[in-house]
């Protein structure tokens, strides 16, 4: 029977079978961090068990941590308590933690991949909805709850009852200045922020082959806030070339014998998916959201629509926007670039390549994030950072930050902000705050401009 | 977790449409380190005013409506996988959560909270606001055994689909660690057969 590259790594992880429709599922990689961690550790010591597999763990601090100073304790005392927390049951546990100050410390689903930790065939999960980011490298990877995560931690396994199954398709070739993000951005806004919900996504064709390792992954990542569980695209050679010789990877002998396994990772010819979409790479422009879920998205020439409900009337009314309004030339005070989706070293080049040489409007605060210690030394190695401080950006240090606004990192009542975060749900970036979700191009444009302008227009960009 | 079997109850209406688990409980309050009293900032932004005092025009401030079921529009729970949401709908009073679609995470989270998230179709979701909406007392019957959802009154019934295994963990109270752990020689036999460990 063809299989696709979804039910191989499914089958080859199921323990047993359970009751009902549910397979006893193993977990190869399990990620944690501060905020959905405490109670599962709780649920342990009431137990009195260990972590069945702890060298199968990896932790770090991010949701809640500081963007500046992190070499100082941290000033909010909740967040402290948290992220000590952490600190302690790793320790109790036997887990490794790359906490505040570790080199490897950031946001969970930017190390994993950049350490090499994440790899073809595996079977990945954390506390986190954008645990899909790791699917970029042909694994199963999805977000868990709190009760799951003390499943994982006690058994390395969870019971999973297995998805239907969805490929999407982009064909032909990316115009200029259209990044992966926009590619997302355009899907969910298809398929609605419901499309994908009981489904795991295979992102496939021609352009999605042509993006790098960091693209994919801002497309695996964006795969829940279409409602699927997860995203995975095939390894290929732009898999393979981006593992090699990162910290975790293997190494020698297990390194040409990985490869052979790797390469058997793909869905073959004759699979019929229960359900199947085809995009153009051509129709795809620069992408902004305007209203307040990721599936309320427009290309940047276009106008908001107009439809009927309580709901869209009610986000329009949030977001203070009408139907048939446009957001290019929208005066905008706030610029956020960070997040798991888009703070890896690409989208910092990408960034840094446009802003080089420019200043920041004087109505605009820009907050830069590195998704980690590693993507910020990279940045400073690349001497990217003085391009960031001569433009006026405000960078910090690693961490979630203005992405859900656990920490200070938020967006005053009222405001926009063009946002290369994943959700622009209400609230979400600081109570009231306005999200416009964008790919890194668009941020760095808006920053520049003050307001938000076609950088297809910009094209070349020096 | 505790039991569900059969539950008689009102319900309170929210019947706005992709209902994310930030609204549910915002991300300022997820510093907790235990899974208790998360009931109090339920819906938080919808519920209070920056100064903390309640919005008259809010479902849950609104002495009319009670019950330990929560009817909301389609899509309930996308976002975030924080099973923080599920808590706080718990530990509010809420029992049931009634849409036409649930968030995969969501549900999963709810189920093993024993928050009982029920699907009806859209029609019949109507049909539950409306007779809300005509009288905010309305008894509706939710019974795990039968898989249906009654409004006994208009002599109307909906059925639901639970995985089995997830009714019979829901109807005696059994959390999914428990089966997961007396399967230990199983999984190490599994590791070892896949050269994992
Ligand atoms: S950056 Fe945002 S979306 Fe990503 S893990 Fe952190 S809070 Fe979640």
């Amino acid at each position: 029977m063809p299989n696709t590259l979804f039910d191989k790594i499914w089958n080859a992880h199921i323990v047993a079978k359970a009751q009902g429709n549910m397979d006893v599922f193993y977990i190869d990689r399990h990620f944690i961090h501060e905020v959905t961690s405490p109670q599962a550790f709780a649920g342990l010591e009431k137990r009195g068990i260990p972590v069945f597999r702890p060298a199968q763990t990896i932790a770090t601090a991010d949701h809640n941590v500081p963007t500046i100073n992190q070499h100082l304790p941290i000033r909010e005392e909740l967040s402290r308590f948290q992220v000590d927390r952490l600190t302690e049951n790793c320790k109790k546990f036997g887990i490794e933690l790359y906490g505040l100050g570790h080199e490897y410390q950031g946001i969970v689903h930017v190390i994993g991949p950049e350490l090499g930790i994440t790899q073809p065939g595996m079977t990945i999960v954390c506390g986190d909805s954008h645990t899909s980011t790791h699917g970029a490298f042909g694994c199963i990877a999805f977000g868990i709850g709190t009760s799951q995560v003390e499943q994982v931690m006690a058994t390395q396994c969870l019971l999973q009852e297995k998805p239907k199954q969805m490929r999407i398709n982009v064909d032909g070739v990316l115009p200029k200045g259209v990044l992966a993000k926009d590619i997302i951005l355009y899907i969910i806004s298809k398929l609605t922020a419901a499309g994908g919900t009981g489904y795991f996504v295979e992102y496939a064709g021609e352009a999605i082959r042509a993006l790098s390792m960091e693209a994919r992954m801002t497309i695996c990542n964006m795969s829940i806030e279409m409602g699927a569980r997860g995203g995975l695209i095939a390894p290929d050679e732009t898999t393979i070339e981006y593992i090699k010789g990162r910290k975790f990877a293997p190494s020698g002998a297990a390194w040409d014998k990985a490869c052979a396994q790797w390469s058997a990772l793909y869905t073959d010819p004759e699979v019929v998916f229960d359900k199947e979409y085809h995009f153009r790479a051509e129709d795809i422009g620069p992408m902004l959201t305007y209203g307040t879920n990721p599936g309320m998205g427009i290309q940047v020439n276009e106008s908001i629509p107009d439809e009927d409900g309580n709901s869209f009337s009610k986000a329009l009314e949030y977001m203070g926007l009408a139907p048939g309004e446009q957001l290019l030339g929208k005066t905008i005070n706030h610029v956020f670039i960070g997040s798991c989706t888009n703070s890896r070293i690409e989208d910092l080049r990408i960034v840094a390549a446009y802003v080089k040489g420019k200043k920041k409007a004087p109505n605009v605060n820009v907050m830069i994030v590195p998704g980690s210690k590693q993507v910020e030394a990279q940045a400073k190695a690349e001497q990217l950072d003085l391009i960031f401080r001569e433009a006026g950006f405000d960078l910090r240090e690693p961490g979630c930050s203005a992405c859900l606004g656990m920490n200070e990192d938020k967006i005053p009542r009222g405001e926009y902000c063009v946002s290369t975060s994943n959700r622009n749900f209400e609230g979400r970036q600081g109570q009231g705050a306005r999200t416009i979700l964008a790919s890194p191009l668009m941020a760095a444009a808006t920053a520049i401009a003050g307001k938000i302008i076609d950088v297809r227009e910009e094209y070349p960009f020096n | 977790m505790e039991k569900f079997q059969v539950l008689r109850s009102s319900a309170v209406p929210l019947p706005a449409e992709d209902i994310d688990t930030d609204q549910i409980i915002p991300a300022r309050f997820l510093k907790a380190t235990t899974r208790e009293g998360f009931g109090k900032n339920l819906f938080c932004d919808w519920r209070y005013q920056a100064d903390g005092s309640p919005k008259p025009d809010f479902v849950l401030n609104n002495p009319v409506y009670s019950g330990a079921i929560l009817v909301a529009g389609k899509n309930f729970g996308c976002g975030s996988s924080r099973e923080h949401a599920a808590w706080a709908l718990f530990d509010h009073g809420f029992r049931v959560v009634v849409s036409s679609f649930f968030a995969d995470i969501f549900r999963g989270n709810a189920l093993n909270n024993g928050l009982l998230p029920v699907q009806v179709s859209a029609e019949f979701l109507n049909l539950i606001f409306e007779a809300i909406e005509a009288d905010p007392n309305t008894a509706f019957e939710v019974n795990l055994e039968q898989q249906t959802f009654g409004i006994p009154s208009k002599g109307l019934s909906a059925s639901f689909e639970i995985d089995a295994y997830k009714k019979m963990c829901m109807l005696n109270g059994y959390d999914d660690i428990d089966y997961l752990l007396s399967l230990q020689k199983d999984i190490e036999a599994f590791e070892k057969q896949s050269q994992l460990v």
